[in-house]
């Protein structure tokens, strides 16, 4: 064979240059990427490298997941058995499985051998699950997923027919312990001569190799380039809350947000070559359900394209020649896909690579804020209000106590009371959820809690601003509050809104301040559980729906004292609607959008409130006032409003009150 | 070519509240803000300097903290600004005000050629709408006012015409430069600033001419230059409102009823025209 292999050698040394230096070009574009830490706390990322990637958590939780994840640890263990094979073929002599004892030898060739029918019978199921069960996901049925499973299966093929020629040759010391080319050898070799036996062991062996090689050199170019990222990309996943992304530096000479593709951190640039083109994201997606320009799997992947297209000039100092944000077309985002969003994190729940949508998007969204101050022109009064008086209506600080006219309410005194409540500007100002903060305050009464409010020295927390990428508003709010809750010796916070919540006890954490914050969900969970409150029954709420908020579940991951708080007071749980829990499909008011128009498409608070609707319910339970205000449109535009009601769960509960 | 704005920084009236006893206004603790009718002038001026190139200078008469707002206009893209502050200004009405303002632009005109004068058509708190044609009259200018939008500017012939939003009806008129032109808001949205800019805003200068620099007689501004001078600031008494019919229980009436009360005080009229 010495022949073969000085070809061989040949074959193995350009097929693997080409490799490297194809791997080595993606790479090299990451590194253009800002810096970014993505190695600290390396235990907890191993731990969730070991259990999403090699566990296949977020893969297997989705139909035909199970075969992804027989592929997945099939492939694990061949690749010993494909590096076996490779080494062999270089130093036929020094490298064999045959040279290690018995014992072990025997064990790995039936290892290998039932493996490899296993990853044929995978691979014969998503062949024919993209034929005959098409995905709702086109692009599991592209070009490239097929050429991939082909080739799987070619070098499946090729190892049996190795394997099996050998068996009927009699050279396989193995032979009894592979079940499978031992019953190939018997069912398709048994008559064949010594030359065409022989013959046949050197084609499926050069089959084997070439296709391996093919394969490995393929990967890069396809979206089977996961295989070699997807395993890191889950090393290297975000450790923080879905949306809490890193603050930016206000120095002069700066360029804010990401309007070209090496401005994205490196992080973000591998994602993109990580992409599985799954679909799940998409399919989750409330603006891709309801018919919008956004697509959060086509962020990532005109992402990709931008960056392979633009990588190489801006690597070399050159200009890039394709715009990132402009016009839709491969490789460029839309203004419009970016101003969709609504940061409702449910792409970034299901992604099975950790791909972090939600963050590129707000990313984009800065630049064209704080880079363009080009926005949808409602944003300018919002901003505006914003700026000048602290909240999103431009009213009057001075309202800020309204709420409270036909109650006593305290405010907050240092050493004297123990929690903010911190209301919100739409608990402050918003008619409908005035009554959400009175029932909150109503529980908070009857429960005997020191609290007290700032009244009219209550700034808005900053959220839809920094969801809205305007980072330097907010970051100059956040600041102004921060530096209130210590001046005026504030620790403990009441919110009644998720968006106050997760902005004040996650976003603020990057100030260095650790506030105790409860969302009154929580809090009403806790004093249900520990009998704090006297409850008298439910009146007549009928069925109820519960709404998962975005902020409070995704983000947040309360599920649970709503649930209990409902049972405590109705008697039952309540009614779950399709998309619920970590699943739960957003209001469409997220993310700024409460303060847009939302003209393309379906909207996606009626499509929510559709899918309450199905489940025939009295009451629906929100915890969070744009979920509120949503619901209430949405019921209005169903004509429905007389039949069906929105109830905060503190009005569920206050209304329960002894 | 230079394009003047001039601003004037006022308090939020929406924040504004009156006194429960007196019946004056409380200003104390209320924040200003920029005159909401001259962000409109301000976004003109700058309109024309992205079609034409040319300069845009942003002018306040008022207190030192007046340079926040000039800041703003800065950030906004304004290329200079002057901050005329002197306690010799202070207490000026409209007639004291527009003497300053016009000093300030002739002197701003003696280095670069004006094009035009934008302002805003009325301050929030004073509402008098006077001073942007006193700027005018003093200059010489022509005088174009509740303009809702600038229709041409020919340089070479030194005309502009624009279009001036009346009650119910627009007039076109042309006028030589340089002009003064007040602006209606529904002339445009005013832009919001980028982020480099406010950060160069930050700590870019505000020319400061006070009456050293300006150098007016005593008896032409501030106080003692003005011919009105207020005496008190008061809300209005109002007649307290009556309830007529039930609205809540019997709404059909209760709105007859209201057209009928219309009607009688000529409110309304039923005549079909
Ligand atoms: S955050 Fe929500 S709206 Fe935005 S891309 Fe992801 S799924 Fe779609
Ligand atoms: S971004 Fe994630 S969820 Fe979306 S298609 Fe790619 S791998 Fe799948």
């Amino acid at each position: 064979m010495s022949y073969n292999i000085a070809i061989f050698i040949a074959v193995f040394v350009a097929a693997m240059a080409l490799f490297s230096w194809s791997c080595f070009q993606r790479f090299r574009l990451v590194t253009l990427g800002k810096a970014e830490n993505r190695f600290n706390d390396v235990g907890k990322r191993t731990w969730n490298m070991l259990f999403f990637a090699f566990g296949q958590r977020r893969v297997v939780s989705r139909r035909f997941g199970l075969n992804h994840f027989m592929l997945f640890w099939c492939f694990l263990i061949l690749m010993i058995a494909n590096t076996e094979f490779l080494l062999n073929g270089l130093f036929p002599d020094y490298i064999s499985l045959s040279r290690l004892p018995d014992g072990a030898y025997y064990t790995l060739a039936f290892i290998f051998d039932v493996v490899s029918a296993l990853a044929l019978l995978a691979v014969c199921i998503a062949i024919i699950r993209r034929v005959a069960f098409p995905p709702p996901n086109i692009e599991a049925r592209s070009r490239d997923a097929f050429i991939i499973l082909t080739l799987i299966a070619i070098l499946m093929i090729a190892f049996f027919g190795l394997h099996a020629s050998e068996i009927a040759q009699g050279i396989e010391e193995a032979a009894q312990y592979m079940p499978i080319s031992n019953f190939a050898a018997s069912a398709f070799m048994s008559g064949a001569s010594a030359d065409s036996l022989s013959w046949l062991a050197n084609f499926f062996w050069w089959l084997h190799a070439v296709v391996l090689l093919l394969f490995l050199n393929y990967l890069p170019y396809s979206k089977h380039m996961h295989i070699l990222t997807a395993i890191p990309n889950c090393f290297f996943k975000s450790l923080e809350k879905v949306n809490t992304q890193p603050r930016e530096e206000f120095t002069k000479g700066s360029t804010f947000g990401v309007g070209q593709v090496d401005q994205f951190g490196w992080k973000g640039l591998f994602d993109s070559y990580s992409c599985t083109e799954c679909g799940r994201c998409s399919d989750n997606c409330p603006t891709t359900f309801t018919g919008k320009p956004l697509n959060p799997r086509l962020i990532i992947h005109d992402i990709k394209v931008n960056l392979l297209k633009n990588g190489p000039l801006l690597a070399k100092k050159k200009e890039a020649v394709l715009p990132l944000i402009g016009n839709s077309e491969e490789g460029t985002v839309s203004e419009e896909a970016i101003w969709e969003c609504t940061t409702c994190g449910a792409c970034m729940e299901v992604c099975p690579v950790f791909i972090e949508h939600v963050p590129r998007i707000v990313d984009m969204r800065r630049n064209l804020v704080e880079m363009k101050a080009k926005f949808p022109q409602e944003l300018l009064n919002f901003f505006e209000n914003i700026e000048a008086r602290s909240n999103p209506w431009g009213i009057a600080p001075e309202k800020r106590i309204a709420w409270a006219a036909e109650t006593s309410v305290k405010p907050f005194e240092a050493d004297k009371t123990e929690y903010l409540f911190f209301v919100g500007c739409a608990g402050a100002f918003d008619a409908r959820n005035r009554r959400v903060t009175l029932a909150v305050s109503k529980i908070l009464d009857a429960a005997g809690i020191s609290w007290g409010i700032l009244g009219k020295d209550e700034m808005c927390c900053g959220d839809s601003l920094r969801r809205l990428g305007n980072e330097f508003v907010f970051d100059r709010m956040a600041k102004e509050n921060i530096k209130m809750f210590e001046d005026r010796g504030i620790k403990k916070i009441i919110t009644l809104c998720p968006h106050c919540y997760s902005t004040l006890k996650n976003d603020y954490r990057q100030y260095g301040v650790e506030l105790e914050v409860t969302h009154h969900t929580e809090l009403i969970g806790k004093l249900i559980e520990h009998g704090g409150l006297e409850l008298n029954g439910s009146g007549d709420l009928g069925n109820m729906v519960l709404h998962d908020s975005c902020y409070l579940g995704r983000y947040n991951m309360i599920y649970e004292p709503q649930r209990k708080a409902i049972a405590a007071v109705t008697g039952q749980l309540p009614t779950e609607m399709e998309h619920h829990h970590a699943g739960s499909f957003c209001c469409g008011a997220g993310g700024g959008r409460m303060w847009m128009e939302e003209s393309i498409g379906k909207r996606i608070h009626l499509a929510r409130t559709e899918e309450a609707l199905k489940q025939d319910p009295k009451t629906i339970c929100t915890c969070c006032p744009y979920c509120m205000t949503m619901f209430e449109d949405g019921l209005k535009d169903k004509n429905v409003e007389d039949r069906v009601q929105v109830l905060d769960l503190a009005e569920v509960v206050a209304g329960a009150l002894k | 070519m230079l394009v003047i704005t001039c601003i004037k920084q006022v308090p939020d009236t929406t924040q504004v509240k009156t006194d429960p006893v007196t019946g004056t206004l409380i200003r104390e603790g209320v924040p200003f803000i920029v005159n909401p009718f001259d962000t409109p002038a301000l976004e003109e001026s700058l309109r024309l300097k992205d079609k034409y190139g040319f300069r845009v200078a942003v002018i306040s008469m008022g207190p030192p903290n007046t340079e926040v707002s000039l800041k703003k206009a800065l950030a906004l893209g304004a290329d200079e600004a002057v901050l005329l502050s002197d306690r010799a200004f202070g207490g000026a009405d409209t007639l004291a005000t527009s003497k300053v303002l016009a000093e300030a632009i002739g002197r701003l005109s003696q280095k670069e050629e004006v094009a035009v004068v934008i302002c805003g058509r009325q301050s929030i708190d004073g509402d008098t709408a006077q001073v942007g044609p006193g700027i005018a009259t003093r200059l010489g200018y022509s005088q174009l006012t509740l303009v809702d939008q600038i229709q041409n500017l020919d340089l070479s012939a030194k005309k502009v015409r624009v279009r001036r939003k009346l009650e119910g009806r627009h007039e076109i008129v042309e006028a030589p430069l340089p002009a003064l032109i007040t602006v209606v808001r529904e002339i445009n949205q005013p832009r919001y600033p980028t982020v480099p800019m406010r950060l160069m805003a930050e700590d870019a200068e505000v020319i400061l001419w006070d009456n050293k620099v300006m150098d007016l007689a005593k008896e032409s501004i501030g106080l003692k230059g003005s011919a009105t001078q207020v005496r008190k600031i008061f809300s209005p008494e109002r007649a307290k409102g009556e309830i007529l019919g039930d609205g809540l229980n019997a709404p059909e009436d209760a709105a007859k009823l209201l057209i009928d009360n219309l009607v009688e005080k000529d409110i309304l009229s039923l005549e079909q025209t």
